[in-house]
Formats: C-alpha cells, sequence, structure tokens
C-alpha cells in the first residue's frame, strides 16, 4: 500500500506508540482488502466505552481495553487524545435504569467510567445508533469511518458521505490518525446503484419501508438498490427503518431513491453508464412474506414485553407513542420499553413524552437497546416490535418469540397484553 | 470410486488476505455469516436464526463460506472469538467487504479469497484443508467417501 511521508513516520513510531500500533493495523488492514492508499478522514463514529463483561476478562485497564479492542494491538498503550470528530455510538446498558442494572453486575459503573476516560480524550458520548439524529451529519462527499450498519447506510444512501462499514478496531485507530483505507464506498465509482427495484404496492408507513429493506437485503445481499415505483417520498424515519433492516438481512451500505436520496436527483444519476443487473419487482406476494418471514418465530399471543426504538426514536416517533397510548395504562402483565438518544430524551422530557409515558406504565431508556443490552423484563417470553431490525436480532440473541408490526398494534399490545397485529 | 481418486488431493490457489500456514477439517457454509447477532464468542457457534449453520461452531475448523454480513460488530465479535480461543483455523471466503477484511485481520487465522476456482465446488465438510495464507494456496484432500 502506497504511504505518504507523514504516514510512514506515524508507522515508524516518529508520532508515539499509538500511533504506530494505529498504522499497524490500518495497514494489515488495508492490504487484506487489497487498498491502494489510505484516505484522509475528520468524521469517526465508532466505541470506545465497555459495559460487556466478557471484555473485562481480557483488558484490565482502559489503556488496556483501548490497545486490544480499539487497536488490536497486543502491546498496552496510552490513549492518546482523538485528532478526528469522533461520537460514541449506542453502549451496553442505560446507567439509569434499575431494571438494567439489576443484572448486571457493574457493567453501568464500568460503562461510565469509560465515558469519563474516553470522553476527555474528545469522544462525543452521544451514546447512539443514530449520530445523524444527534447533529453529526456529515456534509456531502464527507469521507467518513462509521460503524453500526444502519448508520452507515443512512450516511452512504441518505446524506451523500462516504464510508464503509468500518469496526471497532479500524475506528479506533481512525480516531486518532485520521485516516481510512481508501477502498468501496469511498470511490464514486461504486456507489452507482446496481438494482432496479419496482415497488407495485403502496408503500408509507416506517412498517411497510421496514419489511421492504428486510425483503431486500436477501435479494441483494451488498449490492447497491435503487428504489422506483408505487411509493410515497420516504423522510428521514423511514429511510432510517428501511436501511437498517436492509443492513441487517443483508449488508446494503448504499441505496438510491431517485429524486429524494442527493447521488439520485434521476434515474440516470443512480444507475450511472451501467445497465441494472436485474429488475427487482416488490409487490404483494412479497410484502406478505416478509410479513410472514417476520413474524415466523412467535405464536403465543399473550405479550410480555413491548420494544419500540430501533434504530432509536426521532421525536417524530415520540410523538406517535404517545398519541398511539391515548391516556390508557399498560397491563400489569406487559411492559413497554421505548429507546430514544440521550439527548433526545432531554426534549422528550421538557416536551412531556417521558411523564406521559411512564404515567402509563412504560419506560423511555437511552444508550442502548434489547439487543445490545441482552436485557428485557424479568421472564419475557414473548416480545412485539416495530422494528424489521430488531426483530431479525432479538429472536437469535434472546430466544424470545418476537411479533412485528406497526407503532399502534405495539402499543395497543402493551396496553391490553395481547399481540393482535395483522397485515392491513 | 477407487481409493486412489478419493485420496486425491485436489489444490486451487487464491490472494493472500492474512499470512500464516495452518490445516484442518473444513466447515462448509454457503450462507454468509453475521458476527454480532450471529455467533456465541464464547464457543464460536452460529446463533442466526434459519442459518444453515445454526448451533455448530467453528471453533478449530477451516471455515468456508461467502463472506461476513450484518452488524459492524463482527470484527469485534470474532476477536472475541479469537481471545476465547475458538477463532476458526483459517478463513476462506469469496467475496470481499470491510467487514470480512478487518474480522480476518484481528482474528489472525490465515485466510485466502480471489481463488482461481470456485471453492464451493470443491470442499465439503469433513474434507481435510490446508491453508497457506502466505502464497494463497489451498490444497484439499476429500473425506474418504461412505
Amino acid at each position: 500500500m502506497q504511504l505518504t511521508d507523514y504516514e510512514k513516520q506515524m508507522r515508524d513510531g516518529d508520532h508515539g506508540a499509538a500511533k504506530a500500533r494505529a498504522m499497524d493495523l490500518l495497514i494489515r488492514y488495508g492490504e487484506a482488502l487489497g487498498a491502494e492508499r489510505l484516505v484522509e478522514t475528520n468524521n469517526v463514529a465508532g466505541t470506545w466505552a465497555v459495559a460487556n463483561p466478557i471484555l473485562k476478562d481480557f483488558a484490565k485497564s482502559m489503556d488496556a481495553v483501548f490497545s486490544e479492542f480499539n487497536l488490536d494491538s497486543d502491546e498496552i498503550v496510552e490513549t492518546p487524545a482523538v485528532e478526528t470528530y469522533a461520537v460514541q455510538l449506542i453502549q451496553g446498558i442505560d446507567p439509569a435504569s434499575p431494571e438494567m442494572r439489576a443484572n448486571t453486575g457493574d457493567a453501568a459503573e464500568s460503562q461510565q467510567a469509560g465515558e469519563k476516560y474516553f470522553g476527555k480524550r474528545g469522544v462525543a458520548m452521544m451514546s447512539t445508533c443514530t449520530p445523524y439524529q444527534v447533529g453529526n451529519v456529515p456534509v456531502f462527499g464527507e469521507h467518513c469511518a462509521w460503524m453500526e450498519s444502519s448508520a452507515v447506510v443512512y450516511c452512504n444512501g441518505v446524506l451523500g458521505a462516504r464510508t464503509n462499514t468500518e469496526g471497532r478496531e479500524s475506528t479506533g485507530a481512525a480516531s486518532i490518525t485520521r485516516r481510512i483505507p481508501y477502498w468501496g464506498y469511498h470511490l464514486p465509482e461504486n456507489r452507482l446503484g446496481t438494482h432496479l427495484v419496482d415497488v407495485e404496492v403502496e408503500i408509507d408507513d416506517i412498517m411497510d419501508w421496514g419489511m421492504l429493506g428486510y425483503w431486500l437485503g436477501y435479494e441483494v445481499e451488498e449490492d447497491i438498490p435503487v428504489i422506483a415505483g408505487r411509493h410515497r417520498k420516504p423522510n428521514q424515519i423511514k429511510l432510517k427503518h428501511f436501511g437498517a433492516a436492509a443492513a441487517s438481512s443483508g449488508g446494503v451500505e448504499m441505496f438510491h431513491v431517485p429524486g429524494t436520496t442527493p447521488e439520485a436527483r434521476t434515474m440516470e444519476e443512480a444507475l450511472g453508464p451501467r445497465k441494472p443487473v436485474a429488475t427487482l419487482r416488490y409487490g404483494d406476494r412479497e410484502r406478505r412474506d416478509t410479513f410472514e418471514l417476520l413474524n415466523s418465530n412467535a405464536s403465543d399471543t399473550q405479550l410480555d414485553f413491548v420494544m419500540l426504538g430501533c434504530p432509536h426514536n426521532s421525536l417524530e416517533q415520540m410523538v406517535r407513542i404517545v398519541r398511539a397510548l391515548e391516556d390508557r395504562t399498560i397491563s400489569a402483565n406487559s411492559a413497554l420499553w421505548v429507546f430514544t438518544p440521550r439527548a433526545l430524551k432531554l426534549v422528550s422530557d421538557a416536551n412531556g413524552y417521558t411523564e406521559i409515558i411512564e404515567k402509563a406504565g412504560g419506560r423511555v431508556y437511552v444508550d442502548t437497546c434489547p439487543a445490545i443490552s441482552r436485557q428485557m423484563p424479568k421472564g419475557t417470553k414473548v416480545v412485539a416490535v416495530d422494528s424489521a431490525k430488531q426483530a431479525h436480532y432479538l429472536p437469535a440473541i434472546t430466544g424470545a418469540q418476537c411479533w412485528f408490526g406497526t407503532v399502534e398494534e405495539c402499543v395497543d399490545g402493551a396496553v391490553t397484553g395481547q399481540w393482535k397485529g395483522r397485515l392491513s | 470410486m477407487s481409493d486412489v481418486l478419493s485420496n486425491a488431493k485436489i489444490v486451487i490457489r487464491g490472494r493472500k488476505v492474512i499470512g500464516g500456514v495452518t490445516e484442518g477439517e473444513a466447515l462448509v457454509t454457503k450462507d454468509l455469516i453475521s458476527g454480532w447477532g450471529g455467533i456465541n464468542p464464547r464457543d464460536g457457534s452460529i446463533i442466526e436464526m434459519r442459518h444453515e449453520l445454526r448451533g455448530q461452531s467453528f471453533a478449530g475448523k477451516v471455515l468456508v463460506f461467502p463472506g461476513a454480513k450484518g452488524s459492524s460488530g463482527w470484527s469485534h465479535y470474532f476477536h472475541l472469538a479469537r481471545l476465547c480461543g475458538v477463532a476458526p483455523k483459517a478463513m476462506l471466503f469469496t467475496r470481499m467487504n470491510t467487514k470480512m477484511a478487518l474480522g480476518a485481520v484481528v482474528t489472525r487465522a490465515p485466510a485466502v479469497t480471489d481463488f482461481d476456482r470456485d471453492p464451493f465446488e470443491v470442499i465439503e465438510t469433513g474434507d481435510w484443508v490446508k491453508v497457506d495464507g502466505d502464497n494463497g494456496i489451498v490444497e484439499i484432500t476429500k473425506k474418504a467417501a461412505g
């Protein structure tokens, strides 16, 4: 791989041990990819703090955690200040939740100690899977190094910034070297659409955008779909759910919606000079099959737990939950947990949304989600969610039965303790 | 089939991803693999619903698979699997992406891609596979028939 003089100096240790280890990782990674060079970045979304107890079996100090898990370094180096804008993604626990703290040992203390340690070194502790909802909105064409598949596909597809799906080690290295391999979605020619998707059913709700994404992920795996046909114009939360689902069932990191997303003012611009390799049709049958697939592991209609906010809810979604509650209370046999970024919970508190949800018997949590924290109300066997992504992961991780439906069906399920969702 | 044929070695060549030389029993899947949410890093088993290897462990196996999908926690979970001593012995895959490359780097097991023959045509679960990551050479001894 070609390196600049400055990159060679970092590799050779002229700028400290941490940067030398970071460059060693980036060079091994770039060579594994077959990248020709690195590219400069000033925008990193990664993970630094630690709540997972398994990590502490292997790393006894914050510097040891950073060295092992953020640099893949056998040698323990001192953690330097970050040199990019760097934001912490979703974490392992909501430290304010007594339910979560009760069965996670000292995870909360560990996470909060990590926040202070790495926060002092310049990492912005936004603590959400949706950095783009809380101020990290890269400009068009900006080279980024982001983790979190749902954020990556949003960064590329919706914002027109450029990132591959990075990992904990590569974002750690990028944050102190300002470098990431110039490969994949950093190159403009790799960003053009490959598959044309003809949406034959009218879709509008986030549930439908999630199902379209979930179906598409299996169809195109990691290619680049161009969405056309009878869909209504999507907004932020619909594209958030669409991308998160497509990145879970497949590996979609980029997509175009001509007339809506910035690299596809037209169909011609989305596809470039190439013909699409295939045209896929999403009709009634595909929609119904996807709905059944997402609900395929659930059979008991008695509902123990409803989770909303994967990816983390926007304020628009918080309002929708409050309205769906209609002053009713959550069933004594069920629970409602709502997840939003900590920055938006402040607004949710000020708006009175948190109080309304809590008075109904629900909870508003930040920083994590059930799939990441593995925390659900005690004895949960049957869950309902409005997120195809969470429906994909939660049963695999927890073994619970999982229903998938609209926000209103989920809220209604928590209120009645019964799942009555069906495809409209 | 004669013993001579069934014991014949097949050699395929590809591009080095991670160097090193090792050998072991093949575990083959045509399904992409998820890291976070797809594997248990404490025992190396596949946990993804509907995955054809669900419940099986890749610990100590030469894992032959198309590549990585899903969460960006891919590398972190294979990194943990290595620290728990349950990483694959080697990884042979056909589709490169950043999750796969970084995951292979931190797993630190020999890894090869870009083959001159489709590895799924010549490698089956249970075959004995020697991997020379440095030179991108993979030598397959078919498991005894019957």
